[in-house]
C-alpha cells in the first residue's frame, strides 16, 4: 500500500518536473525576455545588466531550479502585456472560473445521476428514449455551438437572460462573488448549462449502464422478494453500487471542466482565467502562459492522483491485485 | 452428348470486392450509406469549390459593398440581386464563403490526422516491436499527454508556434502551425493501438520466419506488421477526423486558428456571432449547420466502421 502510494507520488512530481522545463523552455527561448522588457532605446551596458539581474547569464539547470522555485512560490514574473505580476492577474481572474466551473460541476453531477437513474429504471419508456437519443445530439455538438444557441434563444429571442459578462459581483477580501446579487446569478445560467452539457450527457449515460449492470444482479431481486419498496431498492441497493465508477470519472472530469472552460469563457465574454489565457495566445503573452499551463497541469496531476488514491482505498479488489503482483 | 465446359469468368476484383462482407455490412445499413453519401458530397463540394462556387469571396474585385447583409432568397434592396444563402456585411456570397471554408476545415482535419497518424504509428511500432528504453519513454509521453484535454495540447502548441514564428508571416503560416498542433495533440491515440497489436503480432510465426530469413527490424515493421495493425488505425483515424474537424473550428472559432484571410468553418461561425444580435441570423447559421452536419456524418461513418471491422460484433 505505502509502496503505491509513494511510486504514484513520485510519478505526479515528475510530471509536474517536465511540465515545468515545458514551461521555463517556452519563457527562455520563445522570444528574448530581454526584448520584450527594454525598449527601443537601449544600450549594450543595459542588457548585460538586466541579463545578470535577471540571471539569465547563468546555465541553463541553474534557471530551471530558480524558475521552479520563484513557480511554487506563485511567482511567474510579470505579464508582457499588463505590466502587472501575473499572480497577481491570476488572482483576481480565478474566482470567476472557480464558481463557473463549481456551479456547473454540480449541475452535471446532480441532473446527470438524476437522469442516468430515470432512464435505467424507465428503461423501454417514451420519456427515456426522448433522453438518450437527446444525449446522442448533445454529444456531437462542439460546446461553442451550444453556447451560440443558448445566447440566440435566452437572449436574443426570448430577451431573459445575459448574453456576456458576470453581472454584478460583491468583493469578499481578494475574492469578488456573483452568487449574492440577482443579476449575477442569472449571469451564470447560460454559461454554467453550457459548460456542464457534456459532463451531464456522459455522467448519464455512465450512470444508467451502470445501473442496468446492476439491476439485473441477484440480490437487487432477492431484494425485491423481500417485499422492499421500488424507492429503496433503485436506490438504496442499486445506485449505491454504481457510485464507484461514477465517482472516478466524475473527478477525472472535473479537471476537463477547467479546460473546456476556456470555450465557454471565451463565448460568454465570462472574465476568468480561461478567456485571459486565449486572449494570452492571441497576443504571445507568454508569461502568462506559462503560468497558466503550470496552474492547470497542477490540478490535472493533483486530481488524477486523488482519483487514483481513493479508488485505491474504495475498492478492496484492486489493492488484492496489486500486493500479489508486487 | 458432351455438355460444353461452362465458361467460369474470373471474377473481376472490383466484383470480388462489391461482394466481400465488408460491402455486404455497409449496404445493410441505411446510416452508412447516407453518410457516407453526405461526406462524399461534401468532400466533392469543397474540392471543386472555385467551380462550383458561384463568386470568389476572395476576390475584391467581384464584391459590391451594396450586396452586404442581404438576406437569404430575397433580392438585395439596392442591387437586386439574389443570393441563395444571403450575404455577409462585405457583400460576400455566404454559400461560397461556406464551400472555401468546408475546404480548409476539411484540409486541415485530414492532414492533422494524417501527420498523427504517421507519427503514431512510428512511435507505436518502435514502441511495441523495440521495447526496452525506447518504449518506456514513448510510452510515458503519451501516458502525460493523455492526462491533459487534447484542445488544451492544441492551444498551446499554437500559442508558443504562434511565439517563434515571425509577426509577418503568422497569417501565413497559421494554417500549417494548425495542423501540427492538432496533430500532436492527437497521436496517443494511434501510438497506444498500434503499440498494443504490435506486442501481439511480433509474437507469431510469420514474424520469426521473417526474423530467421534475415530481414531488418525496418523492414519486418513496415512490411510485414505494419499490414496487420491497420484496421484498428483505420477507425481510430475517421473518428479523429471528426474531432479534428471539431477542434479545427474550435480553435478557429476562439481566434486561435484561421486567419481571416483564409477563413475555415469555425472563423465563419466566429464572424457570424457578431451579427446575432442585429438580426442577420443567416451570416451565423449556414456555416454552423454546415459544421454540425459534416462532423455528424463523419462520426456516425467512424462508428459503423468500428462494429463494421470488429469481428466480435459479426
Amino acid at each position: 500500500m505505502l509502496a503505491y502510494i509513494i511510486q504514484r507520488v513520485a510519478q505526479s512530481a515528475l510530471v509536474l518536473l517536465i511540465v515545468g522545463l515545458v514551461a521555463f523552455s517556452m519563457f527562455r527561448f520563445v522570444g528574448d525576455p530581454i526584448d520584450n522588457m527594454l525598449g527601443q532605446e537601449r544600450t549594450q551596458a543595459d542588457i548585460e545588466r538586466l541579463r545578470t539581474q535577471l540571471g539569465l547569464d547563468q546555465p541553463f539547470p541553474v534557471q530551471y531550479v530558480k524558475f521552479l522555485g520563484g513557480a511554487v512560490q506563485g511567482n511567474f514574473g510579470v505579464s508582457y502585456r499588463q505590466g502587472r505580476p501575473v499572480s497577481d492577474i491570476l488572482m483576481e481572474r480565478a474566482p470567476a472560473t472557480l464558481e463557473l466551473a463549481a456551479v456547473s460541476g454540480f449541475l452535471a453531477i446532480a441532473i446527470g445521476i438524476a437522469l442516468g437513474v430515470f432512464t435505467a429504471i424507465r428503461r423501454d419508456g417514451f420519456t427515456a428514449n426522448a433522453i438518450m437519443s437527446l444525449s446522442l445530439i448533445g454529444v456531437s455538438l462542439p460546446t461553442f455551438l451550444i453556447g451560440i444557441l443558448l445566447i440566440y434563444l435566452f437572449s436574443v429571442e426570448l430577451g431573459w437572460l445575459p448574453s456576456f459578462g458576470r453581472g454584478d459581483t460583491v468583493r469578499i477580501g481578494s475574492w469578488t462573488t456573483g452568487f449574492l446579487t440577482e443579476s449575477g446569478l442569472k449571469a451564470l445560467i447560460l454559461p454554467s448549462i453550457t459548460l456542464g452539457l457534456y459532463q451531464m450527457t456522459l455522467i448519464m449515460r455512465l450512470v444508467r449502464s451502470e445501473m442496468l449492470e446492476v439491476l439485473r444482479q441477484d440480490y437487487i431481486r432477492f431484494a425485491r422478494a423481500r417485499g422492499l419498496r421500488d424507492r429503496a431498492v433503485n436506490f438504496r441497493h442499486a445506485l449505491k453500487n454504481t457510485l464507484v465508477p461514477v465517482i472516478t470519472v466524475t473527478g477525472l472530469q472535473l479537471g476537463s471542466i477547467i479546460a473546456f472552460a476556456i470555450i465557454t469563457e471565451t463565448v460568454f465574454q465570462w472574465p476568468g482565467v480561461g478567456l485571459l489565457f486565449i486572449n494570452a495566445i492571441q497576443f504571445v503573452d507568454i508569461p502568462v502562459m506559462a503560468a497558466y499551463l503550470m496552474l492547470i497541469s497542477v490540478m490535472f496531476v493533483g486530481i488524477n492522483l486523488i482519483v487514483d488514491l481513493l479508488y485505491f482505498s474504495i475498492d478492496p479488489r484492486l489493492r488484492a491485485d496489486r500486493t500479489k503482483a508486487h | 452428348m458432351t455438355d460444353a465446359p461452362l465458361p467460369i469468368k474470373d471474377p473481376s476484383r472490383l466484383s470480388l470486392w462489391w461482394q466481400s462482407d465488408f460491402m455486404y455490412t455497409f449496404k445493410r445499413s441505411p446510416v452508412a450509406v447516407v453518410s457516407f453519401a453526405v461526406v462524399t458530397l461534401m468532400v466533392m463540394a469543397a474540392i471543386f469549390a472555385p467551380l462550383i462556387a458561384p463568386y470568389n469571396p476572395f476576390d475584391p474585385a467581384s464584391l459590391n459593398l451594396m450586396n452586404g447583409f442581404s438576406a437569404p432568397m430575397e433580392p438585395n434592396a439596392f442591387t437586386g440581386e439574389t443570393f441563395w444563402l444571403g450575404t455577409d456585411d462585405q457583400g460576400r456570397d455566404v454559400f461560397s464563403t461556406i464551400l472555401y471554408g468546408m475546404r480548409i476545415s476539411l484540409f486541415v482535419g485530414a492532414a492533422a490526422v494524417l501527420f498523427a497518424m504517421v507519427l503514431g504509428i512510428t512511435l507505436g511500432l518502435l514502441a511495441g516491436y523495440v521495447g526496452g528504453w525506447t518504449e518506456t519513454v514513448i510510452m510515458r509521453v503519451a501516458d502525460v499527454q493523455l492526462t491533459f484535454p487534447a484542445i488544451l495540447v492544441a492551444m498551446l502548441i499554437f500559442g508558443v508556434a504562434k511565439g517563434i514564428t515571425p509577426v509577418e508571416y503568422r497569417d501565413q503560416m497559421a494554417i500549417w502551425v494548425l495542423i501540427i498542433a492538432i496533430g500532436l495533440s492527437d497521436w496517443v491515440q494511434f501510438a497506444r493501438v498500434v503499440r498494443g497489436a504490435t506486442l501481439v503480432e511480433k509474437n507469431k510465426e510469420y514474424v520469426q520466419a521473417a526474423r530467421l530469413i534475415g530481414r531488418t527490424s525496418p523492414a519486418i515493421m513496415i512490411k510485414h506488421i505494419l499490414p496487420n495493425v491497420l484496421s484498428p488505425v483505420l477507425v481510430i483515424a475517421t473518428i479523429s477526423l471528426a474531432l479534428a474537424i471539431i477542434a479545427e473550428a474550435t480553435l478557429s472559432f476562439l481566434g486561435v486558428g484561421a486567419p481571416p484571410t483564409q477563413p475555415s468553418l469555425g472563423t465563419l461561425i466566429r464572424i457570424g456571432q457578431g451579427f446575432l444580435f442585429s438580426g442577420e441570423w443567416w451570416i451565423l447559421l449556414f456555416p454552423a449547420v454546415t459544421l454540425l452536419v459534416l462532423a455528424l456524418s463523419v462520426n456516425l461513418l467512424g462508428d459503423w466502421l468500428r462494429d463494421a471491422l470488429n469481428p466480435r460484433l459479426r
